[in-house]
């Protein structure tokens, strides 16, 4: 007997209408379990999670960033929607290690950077005598490697200390790491940095052009977003949640706290990684600008605007700056728009810790009928 | 609630924003767009400021039109980082779609709008203020336009003052980046030339802010001191150095003893005077354009309304470029068709009459223009500014070494200990 | 001694002591100015960090506004100097001013959000970026260079072996004792100091002993943002005021706080020394790598005593 058909004879059935239902607490009814339609049949787990999970909204989503780079302008697609989803990754890897590990680490803009000067030193430049000239596929899984490398070096410098001292640390790691690149000609060419970093022409398509670089960059947020969904439910995220919680008990109860925070690290260094390269195909330069504390604190920013506990919060941030960075001049005094977004920031901190998507989850149950499931919980167990 | 209605008004807030910034072409039209791009945050915030006040003045010199057509300015703000400015920049060309393109401020920037301007060949690029060699002399673009002179040519012929001075022997004083580089090696190419000595060069980090371990290496034998750094560095470097008991001469790089630092609020400016220094433009010149200029600026931009109280060396910049984009319409009569091919032809055999004499184009598109060797002096008003030693005519930027010879300036290059 | 700790002490010590040496006969007043010079840095850092430590070891709070209060303090003691002339009412003006803003933000803010140590942090984070912008708005990005008073102004000279020295840049060091030693009586020798110290060690038994740790709170955060202001005022006389000095004496307290360990000022004195000597000794020396030194010591730090020099055991 499969464990549909357990759970129907538990559950389903003429009988089980019939018996009395307790009254549910007015705290936070679940709904009941959705129907499964395809249990009986023969198809492979993965699809029938596919008919479980998928509703109307998830293919309407899927259908709108398939087909939008098809009506949008090339400026609208490259500048805004490619960015947000480039940034939106970088934002991504720092949620996760923020919302699911606690950890707030400043230096995941500092594993992006490392990637992104290893692809443009091992890669092709502007600056001959410097980058090494090998083909991507050589080029951009090194830059990768040596990136989740240092992000695990990174991890294994904070983790040994209480989770504040987290953040000191890595800020003090990132500004670094921005004063070498700053001052060392011989690799990372100072002040100038390394510019023209072209993504190659593969299968005849310059990645570069608007709508393939949205497409390129789609399918590695994409695939960042559902590997962390993925984990998060797998035995390593909820161990991890579980030192975010409470890592005396998970001590005790014999998990190893810091290798689990470590491997936290560089699972996000792999996603800053990827974002970083990316980054640095679509700034086509990588300068001691692009990984000083400004944007060090904007990933911050993007992170908690839209909310840390959900991974698509990451990306609704990214979206939100994006747009406000774009378009600000032509609203405000683009001179105050750092005080716009400190403001933001401080507003969302102060009123909505769980950024935008917490701030939607209230309304919704404010406003909404009676529904007391908030969007940050899964529907199902 | 329906799952679905959530997610219908995000799809129709998401389809809303995208319909009305998806707007196609720009209708042709009759005003031409031109977009303007200065640093207007961060430390440079200033700079950009007074940038964008020199542009507006050329605008304001032609009433607002150039060959029967409105002139439309569509700002744009960076913060001296290379990817904002390429991002604003890119709105500029791509959503705002301007038909030519005014500036940036800082050096780098100027390098990577440069490569920018490669993927743009609709759009003619001219300078701003950046001031770095690299933009037009590795891999120069052909439609990017620098009518200022750079970082090396605004120090031609202070090498020369200085020997005439009798310093025969300069330690330099510079931050750690591309443009001092450019500078230092504009003074040494001369200096060294003329048989001058620089026994040390001290390359302070970007940022630092103290200058104790640079003054303590001060070697007593050297003459004078060569400082290029930039505005707030420069007074605290003087102030320092007055305090360790530091009594030696100085010169100043083009932007040291600029109207920031003679502008600034304290009392230290008095241990300038005297100082040599060499730029694109000097404060008292008596030509009669360069009065014009000042008295132009001064009128549209009084102190009250925040201007300063004499134009700072990123308006006169930025005036030149906007003034050359400006002249270049009106030479082709406003016509901008064909890929702008009549514009840029212009554009470069032009003799564009600045406020201090004529600038042509070189053949990368990089101004042949005049340097000024000046000295600070106190004007009847108790402020400060400068006076002018020499003016040197048709300063080229490979600064009279033969091209092939030539090399960027560096840390090491050039060198004459 | 251990012997793992005679083994540091050697590591260390032995290429400090080599270096010193070989500095000495080569150039020595170059040597000897840049000691001062490290010294006399160290007490403005120690005079900043001093506050940022005594916050976070009393309210587990990292203050990351640290540095625009600082900034605060320097441009409010400008303007105070600008209308009256005296410099000493500048510094008092500077330290209230900070003091004041650190009270607005405990009070008002971070009070509501005791035991939520992250989302402290970032709200401080989030107004370091507003204060930056409006500071960035009031003063524009202009050079603001403090006038230091008559009495301390031009050089100190007929000094043996050194030849002249900064008059004003020596008294940073006055200051820095005087601070430290106010610092040590006030927290070993009065009331409110056994509380805070009290506070540090187990903040529910001081509030189970009828103290109201809100008023100590307060009034820590406003001492400690009060000194990052005061040291403001001093630093817009040796350094200057501009925007941009915020960020770099917010680092600054943080390696200093980091390797001398958190909220111990004993600690703070240690790190601001280690941090002052490296940062001069790395412009005298080595000039295009001195700042990344800095960071390697800091690193180093944190690779081998998480906690920092001084600071407690886990």
């Amino acid at each position: 007997m499969s464990a549909a058909q357990w759970r129907r004879a538990m559950n389903g059935g003429l009988a089980a209408a019939q018996r009395p239902r307790p009254a549910a607490p007015r705290a936070v009814p679940m709904p009941a379990p959705a129907e499964e339609p395809y249990a009986d049949s023969d198809a492979p787990r993965w699809l029938k999670y596919l008919w479980r999970t998928l509703s109307a909204r998830h293919v309407f989503v899927m259908a709108f960033v398939l087909v939008f780079p098809l009506v949008a302008t090339p400026f609208f697609t490259f500048q805004v929607a490619a960015q947000s989803l480039v940034l939106g990754l970088i934002a991504l890897s720092l949620a996760f290690l923020a919302g699911y590990g606690g950890m707030v680490s400043l230096a995941q803009m500092t594993v992006a950077g490392i990637a992104g000067y290893g692809i443009a030193v091992l890669g092709f430049s502007s600056s001959p005598e410097i980058s090494l000239r090998w083909p991507w596929w050589v080029a951009v899984p090194a830059a990768i490697a040596v990136a989740v490398l240092c992000a695990t070096l990174i991890g294994w410098l904070s983790v040994r200390t209480e989770g504040i001292y987290t953040i000191m640390i890595t800020l003090a790691i990132g500004v670094a790491f921005y004063y070498l690149v700053l001052q060392n000609y011989s690799v990372f060419n100072g002040f100038q940095g390394l510019r023209e970093l072209k993504p190659p022409t593969v299968f005849g398509i310059d990645w570069r052009a608007p709508v393939p670089f949205y497409y390129l960059s789609l399918a590695c947020a994409m695939a960042g977003y559902f590997l962390v969904r993925y984990i998060v439910r797998a035995p390593f995220g909820i161990a991890l949640q579980g030192v975010r919680d409470n890592p005396r008990r998970m001590e005790a109860l014999g998990f190893h706290v810091v290798a689990h925070r470590v491997a936290a690290y560089a699972l996000s260094g792999l996603l800053a990684a990827v974002g970083g390269v990316l980054l640095a195909w679509y700034n086509a330069l990588m300068t001691p600008g692009s990984v000083g504390t400004g944007w060090m604190i904007n990933i911050l920013v993007i992170a908690v605007l839209g909310g840390v506990k959900h991974p698509i919060g990451a990306f609704l941030g990214a979206i939100v700056f994006v747009l406000l960075q774009t378009f600000a001049i032509d609203v405000i005094d683009r001179e105050r728009f750092n005080l716009v977004i400190g403001l933001v920031f401080l507003a969302i901190v102060l009123f909505s810790p769980d950024g935008l998507l917490g701030l939607w989850a209230k309304l919704r149950s404010r406003f909404g009928p009676n529904q007391v499931l908030t969007s940050t919980q899964r529907r199902h167990p | 609630m329906n799952v679905s209605k959530r997610l219908w008004i995000r799809t129709a807030l998401g389809a809303a924003a995208a319909a009305a910034l998806a707007g196609g072409a720009w209708a042709q039209g009759q005003p031409v767009k031109i977009g303007l791009l200065a640093t207007l945050e961060g430390p440079f915030a200033a700079g950009g400021a007074d940038g964008m006040r020199g542009a507006e003045l050329a605008v304001i010199q032609r009433g607002g039109t150039v060959a029967g057509r409105k002139i439309e300015i569509i700002k744009a703000s960076s913060d001296a980082k290379p990817d904002v400015a390429v991002n604003a920049t890119r709105k500029l060309v791509e959503q705002d779609k301007v038909d030519i393109m005014v500036g940036p401020l800082s050096g780098g920037e100027g390098i990577a709008v440069k490569d920018y301007s490669k993927t743009q060949p609709q759009v003619t690029f001219i300078n701003g203020g950046s001031g770095a060699q690299a933009t037009t002399l590795v891999n120069p673009s052909p439609n990017f336009f620098r009518f200022n002179t750079e970082g090396g040519q605004w120090m031609v012929g202070l090498g020369k003052a200085a020997l005439d001075k009798g310093y025969k022997r300069v330690m330099i004083i510079a931050e750690d980046y591309a443009f001092p580089y450019s500078q230092v090696q504009g003074f040494m190419a001369e200096y060294c030339r003329l048989g001058g000595k620089v026994p040390e060069k001290a390359w302070v980090p970007l940022g630092g802010k103290d200058y104790s371990s640079v003054i303590a290496k001060i070697p007593k034998d050297v003459d004078a001191l060569l400082v290029v750094l930039g505005g707030a560095d420069a007074v605290n470097f003087l102030t320092q150095y007055e305090n360790a008991g530091g009594d030696k001469p100085m010169l100043g790089g083009s932007i040291t003893v600029s109207q920031d630092v003679l502008n600034y609020k304290g009392k230290r400016r008095d241990s300038l005077v005297g100082t040599l220094s060499a730029g694109p433009y000097a404060d008292s010149f008596d030509g009669a354009e360069w009065k014009a200029f000042v008295a132009d600026y001064q009128k549209n931009f009084p102190v009250s309304k925040g201007g300063f109280p004499s134009p700072s060396l990123f308006a006169y910049v930025y005036y030149v470029n906007m003034k050359a984009a400006l002249d270049g319409l009106a030479a082709v009569n406003g016509d901008l068709s064909g890929n702008q091919a009549k514009y840029r032809e212009a554009l470069s055999k032009m003799v564009l009459k600045t406020p201090n004499g004529d600038v042509r184009l070189d053949a990368n598109r990089q101004a042949i223009g005049t340097t000024f060797v000046t000295e600070v002096v106190k004007d009847s008003k108790g402020d400060l500014t400068t006076k002018v030693v020499r003016k040197v005519d048709n300063v080229e930027q490979t600064l009279g070494i033969p091209p092939a010879q030539f090399k960027i300036g560096s840390r090491d290059e050039p060198s004459c200990p | 001694m251990s012997r793992s700790r005679l083994a540091a002490w050697i590591l260390i010590g032995g290429p400090i002591a080599v270096f010193s040496i070989w500095a000495l006969f080569d150039n020595t007043r170059l040597y000897l100015v840049t000691l001062l010079n490290g010294l006399t840095l160290a007490s403005l850092y120690f005079i900043v960090a001093s506050g940022f430590t005594l916050v976070f070891g009393l309210m587990r709070n990292v203050n990351l506004a640290h540095g625009s209060l600082y900034l605060l303090g320097g441009y409010v003691g400008y303007v105070v100097a600008g209308w009256t002339g005296w410099w000493i009412l500048a510094l008092a003006a500077g330290f209230l001013a900070a003091a004041l803003a650190g009270l607005l933000m405990q009070w008002g803010i971070l009070r509501h959000m005791q035991g939520q140590d992250l989302r402290q942090t970032m709200v401080t984070i989030g107004l370091s970026i507003v204060v930056a912008d409006i500071l960035l708005w009031i003063f524009t990005g202009q050079v603001y260079q403090l006038e230091a008073p008559e009495w301390l102004q031009g050089p100190i000279r007929e000094i043996p072996l050194i030849r002249a020295y900064g008059a004003f840049r020596l008294s940073l060091l006055g200051f820095g004792i005087v601070i430290g030693l106010f610092l040590w009586w006030l927290l070993a020798r009065t009331r409110v100091g056994m509380m805070i110290r009290a506070g540090v060690d187990d903040r529910a038994m001081l509030a189970a002993a009828g103290v109201n740790v809100n008023l100590v709170f307060a009034v820590t955060f406003a001492l400690g943002a009060g000194l990052a202001g005061f040291g403001g005022v001093i630093g817009a006389v040796e350094l200057s005021m501009v925007p941009g000095e915020d960020i770099r004496l917010l680092l600054a307290s943080l390696i200093v706080v980091i390797v001398g360990g958190m909220g111990s000022v004993v600690g703070a004195a240690i790190g601001a020394i280690i941090l002052g000597l490296s940062e001069t000794y790395g412009l005298a020396y080595a000039p295009t790598y001195s700042v990344v030194f800095t960071f390697v010591i800091l690193i180093l730090v944190l690779a081998f005593r998480p906690r920092g020099i001084m600071g407690k055991a886990a």
